[in-house]
C-alpha cells in the first residue's frame, strides 16, 4: 500500500492485461470494438497498464434472499481494472452498480464467483486499507472538526501525531480546504463537505479510490466544478478510480473507461473505452468525440432496457 | 487547483440542518419512544416542544411568537400584547391557578374538623374567620400553601444544617444516596446497553429481564433489598443507593441501546472501510453518537433515583432522609411536615434535572454541535 506520488508508470507498450488468473472478461472483449470508430487516434486515454490488474472480477454473482424469494442483484460480472484507470459504473437505479462497488470494498460478500483487489481477496485488501471509499453523503462525524474528520482513518490506523497532522494538512490542501481545519461539518456547504470526505479517503494514501455517486446530491454547477477538480486530483495523485454514477455526462467526462450496467439482474451490458485525452476541461463536453461517447453510453443503457420502466 | 467553491447559503443550511436535526431529534426520541414511567416523561421530556408551545398559546405561528419574546425583535406588537404572550406571564398564571385551587381545596377539606372545633367551643365564626381558621390548623388534612412555606422556611433557613429537624440535613441524606444510586445506575445502564448492542443474543435474552424488572412495584421490592443486604452486613447509604440504581438503570439502558445504535449505516460502513476494530468503532462512532441520548436518559434517571432514595428510606425505619421525614410526619399526623418534605423533594428533583440539562448543553457545545 505504498503511496503513488511519483509520475505515472510508463505505459507498457500496448499490452492489454497480463493474464492473471482466468480474466476472460467482457471488458477485454469489448475494448477493441469500443475504440474502433476512432481507431486512428493513438489511444491517448489508454491506461497505464503496467503489472497485474488492480481489480479482477471473475464470474461474480450476488443473490439477495428476500421474503418474496431470491433476487439476483448481480449476475455473472466480469471486469478487470488496471492501475491508473478511471472507470465509471453507470446504469439505472437497481442495476447493482453500488452493490458492485460495495463488493469490491468488502462491505458485502458475493454469492458466487470471486474477485481480487491488488491481487488479494477484497477482505484482505480492506484489512490492508488498500482503498479509500467516498460515499454518496459526506458522512462526516458532526462532533469532529474538519481536520479531525480527515484524521479519523489515520487515528484508526494508529499513525503518530506528527504524521497525522502532516497528512491532514496535505490532503486538505489537495481539495482546496486549507484554513477550514477547525470548522465543524455543519459550517461547510454540501460541496465542501464532500471534498472533505474525499480528502479523508485520500489521507489513507490508497492506490484505489472507490467513489459511490459522490456528487449525486449536489447541484449541477457545483458538480461540474468538482468533476474538474477530481480529474486534476486524479492526474496529480495517479490513483485508480472506480466511480459510480447515473449521469451520462459525468461518466463520459471523467472516465477512461465506462462500464454500462443494466438491471434485473444486474449485469454489464457494454464497456466503452474513452478516446478523450487524459487532460480534460469542461469544454471537452462540446466536442464530437465526447458526444460520441455519451451517445454510446445512452445506446448501451437503452439496449439494457434501462428506459423501459 | 481551482479556487474553493462557495455555495449559496441555502445549500449550506439544508445540509447542515439535516445533520443537526438527526442529532437533536435523535436525542429527544430516545425518551419519547422508550417505555418510561409516564409521569417522568410528562415532566422531563421534550423541552423543545414545551419551549415552542409556551409562547404561542393562541395559535400564533411559533416563529412570530418566539420572535415576539426576543428583546431584539421588531416592535410589531404592542408592549402589552407582547407581555401577555411572554413566558413569564404563562408561568405566573399557572402558578397562581395552582395556588387558588390549593387554597380552595384546603378550605373545603379542613372545614369538617373546623366546624367541629367551633361547635365544641360554642363559637359562631363569620365566614371569613371560618376560612382563615381552616388555613391555620395545627394538623390540617391539607395544609395551606403559606403553612408549608412557613415550615419550609423554618426547617431550611432557621435551623442549623446539622439539626435533626433541618430539611437541609434530611435533604442531604437523601441527595447523597440519590447521587450514588444515579452514578451506579448510569454506569450499569451504559454497560448493559453496550453489551446488548454488541452481543445480538443479549437483545433477546437480557432485554426482557430489564423490562420485567421495572414492572415490579418498587415499594414491594425495596424492603427485601434492605433486609437481604442487611443480612450480609450492608447497611446505611449503599442499600438505599441500590434501590435508586434499580430505578435509574432502566431509562439509561433503553436510551443508550437506542443511542449506540443511532449511527447511520453509512457511518458504520465508513469505519469498516478503515478496517476499524469494534473498540475503535465504539469509541470513535457509537459512543459520541449516543451522547445526546445519554443526557435525555439521565434526566429521567436522576428523577427516578430520587424517588428510589425516598422509597428506600421508608421501609428501613430510617432516622434520616426525606423519606424518613415523610414517615415520621405520617406517624404523628404532621401533615405540614409531610408536605414540606414533599416540596423539598420536588425542589431537589427540579434542581437535579436542571443540572443535567445544563451539563447536556455544555457537553454538546464542547462537542461542536450546532447551537440550537
Amino acid at each position: 500500500m505504498d503511496a503513488m506520488t511519483g509520475p505515472a508508470p510508463k505505459p507498457a507498450a500496448s499490452a492489454t492485461e497480463t493474464p492473471a488468473e482466468t480474466v476472460t472478461s467482457a471488458p477485454e472483449a469489448a475494448k477493441p470494438t469500443a475504440t474502433a470508430p476512432t481507431a486512428t487516434a493513438p489511444e491517448p486515454a489508454k491506461p497505464a497498464a503496467a503489472g497485474p490488474p488492480v481489480i479482477a472480477i471473475n464470474n461474480l454473482s450476488l443473490t439477495f434472499q428476500t421474503r418474496d424469494g431470491p433476487v439476483e442483484a448481480l449476475s455473472n460480472i466480469n471486469l478487470s481494472v488496471n492501475r491508473g484507470e478511471f472507470v465509471s459504473l453507470i446504469g439505472p437505479s437497481g442495476c447493482g452498480k453500488t452493490t458492485l462497488l460495495r463488493l469490491i470494498a468488502d462491505l458485502q460478500k458475493p454469492t458466487v464467483g470471486g474477485m481480487t483487489v491488488n491481487g488479494v481477496t477484497p477482505e484482505e485488501a480492506r484489512l490492508k486499507r488498500a482503498y479509500g471509499y467516498v460515499f454518496q453523503a459526506a458522512a462526516l462525524y458532526p462532533w469532529r472538526t474538519i481536520a479531525r474528520n480527515v484524521a479519523l482513518p489515520l487515528e484508526v490506523m494508529g499513525l503518530p501525531r506528527a504524521e497525522r497532522d502532516k497528512r491532514v494538512a496535505d490532503n486538505l490542501a489537495l481539495v482546496n480546504l486549507t484554513g477550514f481545519e477547525r470548522k465543524y461539518p455543519w459550517q461547510l456547504s454540501g460541496g465542501m463537505q464532500q471534498r472533505v470526505s474525499i480528502a479523508r479517503a485520500l489521507a489513507v494514501e490508497p492506490e484505489l479510490l472507490l467513489m459511490d455517486e459522490p456528487f449525486g446530491a449536489l447541484d449541477e454547477i457545483v458538480r461540474d466544478h468538482l468533476n474538474e477538480q477530481l480529474l486534476r486530483l486524479w492526474a496529480k495523485t495517479n490513483k485508480t478510480v472506480i466511480f459510480v454514477t447515473h449521469s451520462i455526462p459525468e461518466a463520459a467526462f471523467l472516465s477512461t473507461r465506462i462500464v454500462v450496467m443494466s438491471p434485473r439482474p444486474g449485469k454489464v451490458s457494454d464497456v466503452i473505452t474513452s478516446d478523450l485525452p487524459r487532460e480534460r476541461t469542461l469544454d471537452i463536453r462540446e466536442t464530437a468525440a465526447f458526444l460520441r461517447i455519451a451517445h454510446r453510453v445512452r445506446e448501451g443503457l437503452r439496449a439494457g432496457h434501462s428506459y423501459d420502466d | 487547483m481551482a479556487t474553493p467553491i462557495n455555495l449559496p447559503p441555502r445549500g449550506e443550511v439544508e445540509i447542515g440542518e439535516r445533520r443537526r436535526s438527526r442529532f437533536r431529534e435523535g436525542g429527544t426520541t430516545a425518551g419519547k419512544h422508550a417505555p418510561l414511567p409516564k409521569s417522568a416523561l410528562a415532566d422531563f421530556d421534550l423541552p423543545s416542544r414545551g419551549r415552542l408551545a409556551a409562547p404561542c398559546p393562541d395559535g400564533i405561528a411559533p416563529m412570530t411568537a418566539v420572535a415576539a419574546t426576543m428583546s431584539h425583535a421588531p416592535r410589531r406588537a404592542g408592549i402589552v400584547a407582547r407581555f401577555l404572550r411572554s413566558r413569564f406571564v404563562a408561568v405566573t398564571v399557572i402558578v397562581a391557578a395552582i395556588l387558588v385551587i390549593w387554597y380552595i381545596a384546603a378550605a373545603l377539606l379542613n372545614a369538617p374538623w373546623q366546624r367541629h372545633t367551633f361547635a365544641n367551643a360554642n363559637v359562631t365564626p363569620t365566614t371569613v374567620e371560618f376560612i382563615e381558621a381552616t388555613w391555620s390548623q395545627d394538623r390540617p388534612v391539607l395544609p395551606a400553601p403559606h403553612q408549608v412555606g412557613e415550615e419550609l422556611y423554618k426547617s431550611v433557613f432557621l435551623l442549623a444544617p446539622t439539626s435533626k429537624r433541618s430539611l437541609v440535613y434530611h435533604g442531604w441524606v437523601t441527595l447523597s444516596s440519590t447521587l450514588l444510586g444515579f452514578v451506579l445506575g448510569t454506569i450499569l445502564g451504559i454497560c448493559l446497553a453496550t453489551a446488548i448492542v454488541h452481543v445480538p443474543s443479549l437483545d433477546k435474552s437480557l432485554m426482557p429481564w430489564v423490562v420485567a424488572s421495572q414492572t415490579i412495584p418498587i415499594l414491594a421490592i425495596a424492603p427485601m433489598v434492605i433486609v437481604v443486604l442487611a443480612s450480609i452486613g450492608l447497611t446505611g447509604l449503599l442499600p438505599k443507593a441500590i434501590i435508586s440504581t434499580y430505578l435509574s438503570f432502566f431509562p439509561v439502558t433503553v436510551g443508550m441501546v437506542k443511542g449506540l445504535r443511532s449511527p447511520d449505516p453509512i457511518d458504520l460502513d465508513l469505519m469498516r472501510t478503515f478496517s476499524a476494530t469494534p473498540a475503535q468503532t465504539f469509541w470513535k462512532l457509537r459512543w459520541p453518537s449516543s451522547v445526546p441520548f445519554l443526557f435525555v436518559s439521565m434526566r429521567v434517571a436522576i428523577a427516578a433515583s430520587l424517588v428510589g432514595a425516598i422509597v428506600g428510606e421508608l421501609p428501613t425505619g430510617a432516622v434520616a432522609g426525606l423519606g424518613a421525614r415523610l414517615l415520621t410526619g405520617s406517624y404523628y399526623g404532621q401533615t405540614v411536615q409531610i408536605w414540606s418534605a414533599l416540596v423539598m423533594a420536588a425542589v431537589l428533583a427540579a434542581v437535579l434535572v436542571g443540572i443535567v440539562g445544563v451539563a447536556n448543553r455544555i457537553v454538546l457545545r464542547l462537542m461542536g454541535m450546532r447551537p440550537a
